[in-house]
């Protein structure tokens, strides 16, 4: 596995691409930058699509919704998800 | 009734009242994405939207972009009346193949023609009535009565109708914007006018 800054590269040119966010840059995108509302400016519907990414780059299922809002809470916090239930 | 304005997208080109705003000889996406950045839209959902919605974000904004009363249109009494042939075809096959690896949520979401209507709404607070007909060409007849009827009732005292269409990648929008209220400008609300305006060709 790559390690955690490699990960968050390839994890911010993925939400762009899946989240249809032309406009922006990986590093337009800061690490700890909140995902949702400002920061970012994400909404449900792209909740749903960071779910859909998670399942299918990295085979990785939420176990509830209300876990979202932890995982979801910005590129390092993710990360962070993913590097944990990888090693699992 | 006064048609007070009208925009046309169609061919490579973005026309308001009679003049042509922007013209390139992109194609589909690529033109609706040119003609985005050449008009300043600056929306920033634009680029997670499908084609009609695109099509529908630039055809509303150059239609209101001169516009410095649009807060004091009361939301309730502002809605929008639109009609097309294929309905959102695209998006609905788009969404049918990407479905075959993983069900995008992104792109069920515009999955209804209505959408564009929604997306319009949300930008610019509109809380009236509206709606989305199908048809096989644009029936001005139709489109007349049914928005005429809305604001006689005073249901609407403004509402953005017309037609707008995406098939083969091929956007078209003709917006006209109806006032209740008497204007010096523009054109008599009538099946006639409605029409005339969506004929006329400004060439390619």
């Amino acid at each position: 596995m790559e390690n955690k800054q490699e990960l968050i590269q390839r994890l911010k040119e993925q939400i762009i691409k899946q989240l249809k966010l032309e406009d922006k840059k990986p590093e337009d995108i800061g690490d700890h930058d909140p995902l949702f509302v400002e920061g970012l400016g994400l909404d449900s519907i792209d909740a749903l699509e960071l779910i859909v990414l998670l399942q299918q780059e990295y085979n990785i299922k939420l176990k509830n919704a209300e876990e979202g809002q932890d995982v979801f809470r910005s590129i390092d916090t993710m990360a962070d998800y993913i590097l944990e239930h990888s090693a699992s | 009734m006064q048609i007070t304005s009208a925009v046309i997208v169609r061919e490579g080109s973005v026309v308001k009242d009679a003049s042509v705003v922007f013209r390139s000889t992109e194609t589909g996406s690529a033109f609706l994405n040119a003609a985005y950045e050449a008009l300043e839209v600056l929306y920033p959902r634009f680029y997670k939207m499908d084609l009609l919605s695109k099509t529908g974000t630039i055809a509303a904004d150059v239609l209101l972009k001169q516009r410095t009363d649009l807060e004091q249109w009361r939301p309730e009494d502002t809605g929008m009346v639109l009609s097309n042939r294929n309905a959102s075809i695209e998006a609905d096959v788009q969404y049918l193949e990407a479905s075959k690896a993983y069900p995008s949520p992104a792109l069920f979401v515009y999955t209804l023609p209505n959408i564009v209507i929604g997306e319009i709404s949300i930008r610019y607070k509109f809380k009236g009535e509206n709606a989305f007909f199908i048809s096989e060409t644009f029936d001005a007849d139709w489109m007349h009565w049914y928005v005429a009827d809305l604001m006689q009732r005073n249901l609407l005292k403004v509402c953005i109708c017309g037609w707008i269409d995406v098939v083969d990648e091929r956007p078209e929008a003709c917006l006209f914007l109806v006032e209740q209220a008497p204007s010096a400008t523009g054109h008599h609300f009538t099946a006639e006018n409605l029409r005339s305006i969506y004929n006329k060709d400004y060439g390619k």
